[in-house]
């Protein structure tokens, strides 16, 4: 009511140039909105909708409820390929957040080379996966791989690592582990940089050991880098699947698939497009789920400067 | 109690910097302050103290006890940092206590020392707070607090007020003190700032570029200064330090000089500074500057012609060359 009367009263001209202003703010908004809408928020929705729907390959496609997540759950390649996905994330998640750490560490030390080290522990990053991968396959290779060779000049049999279903995981796991470890540890190394000489100083003058001034200054204040890191890595650890192309194709019998690349194969090799949709509303549900539990619950245990 | 003796001790970084050879002592239980121009080598001397840089050479005494090549924990000091350097992620209380913790200081004395402490520095009520949720002062409190829970005889401070406004920093400044003398430590204060060495200090060293310029009590150091340095560093405003005879400088303080109807030194006033309780004075004499102080409200406009006058026994003459003061000599 008040507002109503207000506005009345208002001149003609103050509403005038105020409805100037948002057609110009929206039309500033324009274009970042229409990319947005096109190409995430639409096709999201087009995919939860289509994950209701049969194929329709005879006749129109039907509404079937929840019929294909039904069919999900019973499909065993599936659930192989998420559990394939949680191992991997748990290989390379941790391991590769640990050695970034370390290496910042050390190449934050004043230690002669260093600069030299720290090119050399980027390195990885700016290979693109896919030449990554070609490099591995043939460090992998039977016989005359470079880790075949070498085991031979000790003495060793070769092996054949990325056919055999109980290496295939580790030796994918290693060589994700050196791609990214690098750029995590570029995170660390800034943190680690922008932390006040004077704490240590403070510290050693109450006597802390080096360890325990890692464990309860250096740690800690590293953690929103660490929870920044764990979540990019273990949204990599679910997104990346160029090597699976290049390596193994997700052989053998599925042993090194990952959801994305079952997805993939779904949608585009087998042509299941509703089936795929299924598949990756259950993706995204997954990594709102990390998302979620980031900024509920670890933000507010963890201190940010 | 500890004295504190710093031996012919150097230190520099490829020859820029640091200090030269300086030697002295600061008493058991009193406040030594070192005082200087930023770059003077006072932080060093007092990083060197507390262990924080590794001596070139000289020796460095705690209470007898040869320090210079031990840790900073070994040497049993405490030390408040300019930047406080309070550990962000923990509360005032960890913060307070975290001496005591890596020491393996048990829990129910912790819990007693630091009831103490935060009463002495008034945080009782804070001592839940992170450091960013507190003003300047307060985080100036925690890092007090840091320093005297862990009762060594040695408190070394850098800079500690800078950060602060004026009004705090003179707050702080008298408490300080008083701190020093409850707790009977020996304190080496590092600051640029005189007023605070003038007020706070039982003895001052000024240095500058890496040597000691000066080491006396307060009222030494603005009643007979060693060097046209020393002159100019202590009181506001500086010294006069006028061009006298050939060898020699002339130096007489704002406060000496009074403004004479005839006679004097012929002056043209240049400009007045009114501060309230008094006002300062600033004249032309042969193309340098002088300032006179004078209690009250001074009307003077810019231009007026005055005579200036001063007592011989308030001057100081210095070596025109070596800025050294010249003792026994009266002016004529």
């Amino acid at each position: 009511m008040v507002a109503s009367v207000m506005s009345a009263t208002e001149p003609k001209s103050a509403r005038r140039r105020n409805w100037v202003k948002s057609v110009n703010a929206w039309l500033l908004l324009l274009p970042a909105m229409v990319l947005l809408a096109t190409f995430t928020h639409y096709p999201i929705i087009a995919t939860l909708y289509h994950s209701f729907f049969s194929l329709g390959r005879s006749g129109p496609a039907e509404f079937v409820g929840l019929e294909n997540y039904r069919y999900m759950l019973d499909d065993d390649v599936f659930w192989q390929v998420l559990r394939n996905n949680f191992i991997f994330a748990l290989a390379t998640v941790p391991t590769s957040i640990a050695l970034a750490l370390l290496m910042a560490v050390w190449v934050d030390k004043k230690i002669v080379g260093r600069s030299f080290l720290r090119l050399a522990f980027f390195t990885p990053t700016v290979l693109p996966m896919i030449a990554v991968a070609n490099i591995w396959l043939f460090f992998y290779t039977p016989d005359y791989g470079l880790l075949d060779q070498f085991l031979k000049s000790l003495g060793f049999a070769g092996h054949n690592w990325l056919g055999d279903p109980s290496t295939v995981m580790t030796c994918l796991a290693v060589m994700v582990v050196w791609k990214e470890a690098g750029f995590f540890m570029i995170f660390y190394l800034a943190a680690l940089q922008s932390t006040p000489p004077e704490l240590k100083e403070a510290a050693s003058v109450e006597g802390a050991s080096r360890w325990y001034f890692f464990r309860r200054v250096t740690f800690p204040l590293l953690m929103p880098t660490t929870l920044f890191i764990s979540i990019n890595a273990l949204i990599n650890s679910f997104k990346l699947v160029d090597q699976l192309v290049i390596m193994t194709k997700g052989g053998p019998n599925n042993a090194s698939s990952l959801l994305l690349y079952y997805i993939y194969e779904v949608a585009f090799n087998f042509w299941d497009t509703t089936y795929a949709a299924t598949l990756t509303v259950t993706l995204i549900a997954i990594l709102a789920a990390v998302a979620l539990t980031k900024f509920v619950y670890l933000d507010r245990r963890i201190h940010y400067q | 109690m500890s004295e504190i003796i710093v031996n012919a001790v150097s230190k520099t970084w490829g020859g820029v910097g640091g200090v030269e050879r300086i030697s002295f002592k600061a008493e058991a239980g009193t406040l030594l302050v070192l005082l200087g121009p930023s770059g003077c080598g006072k932080s060093t001397t007092l990083r060197l103290i507390a262990g924080l840089e590794e001596v070139d050479s000289g020796m460095i005494t705690i209470g007898g006890r040869d320090v210079t090549h031990l840790s900073p924990a070994e040497r049993r000091i405490s030390m408040v940092f300019q930047s406080y350097a309070l550990f962000p992620h923990l509360n005032v209380a960890e913060n307070i206590i975290f001496g005591l913790k890596v020491r393996g200081v048990g829990r129910a004395e912790r819990d007693e020392r630091l009831k103490k402490v935060a009463d002495i520095v008034g945080l009782s009520h804070l001592l839940e707070r992170k450091p960013s949720q507190l003003s300047g002062g307060q985080r100036q409190r925690v890092a007090l607090g840091r320093a005297i829970i862990a009762e060594a005889a040695i408190c070394l401070m850098d800079e500690p007020l800078s950060n602060l406004d004026a009004k705090l920093r003179h707050e702080m400044r008298t408490e300080i003190r008083s701190l020093q003398q409850r707790l009977g430590v020996t304190m080496v204060y590092v600051t640029h700032d005189q007023t605070e060495a003038m007020t706070m200090a039982d003895r001052v060293i000024l240095m500058r570029d890496g040597h000691i310029e000066q080491n006396g009590a307060p009222h030494e150091l603005y009643s007979e200064p060693a060097s046209d340095f020393t002159a100019r560093f202590i009181g506001t405003p500086s010294m006069n330090i006028i061009s006298w005879q050939d060898d020699a400088m002339l130096g007489v303080r704002p406060e000496h000089i009074s403004l004479v109807e005839r006679d004097g030194v012929p002056a043209t006033v240049k400009a007045v500074e009114y501060l309230g309780a008094d006002s300062i004075i600033l004249c032309d004499v042969k193309g340098e500057t002088v300032s006179v102080r004078q209690t009250g409200y001074c009307s003077l406009p810019a231009g007026t012609q005055v005579g200036l006058e001063w007592q011989n026994r308030h001057i100081h003459l210095f070596d025109r060359d070596s800025g050294k003061r010249l003792a026994g000599r009266v002016a004529a």
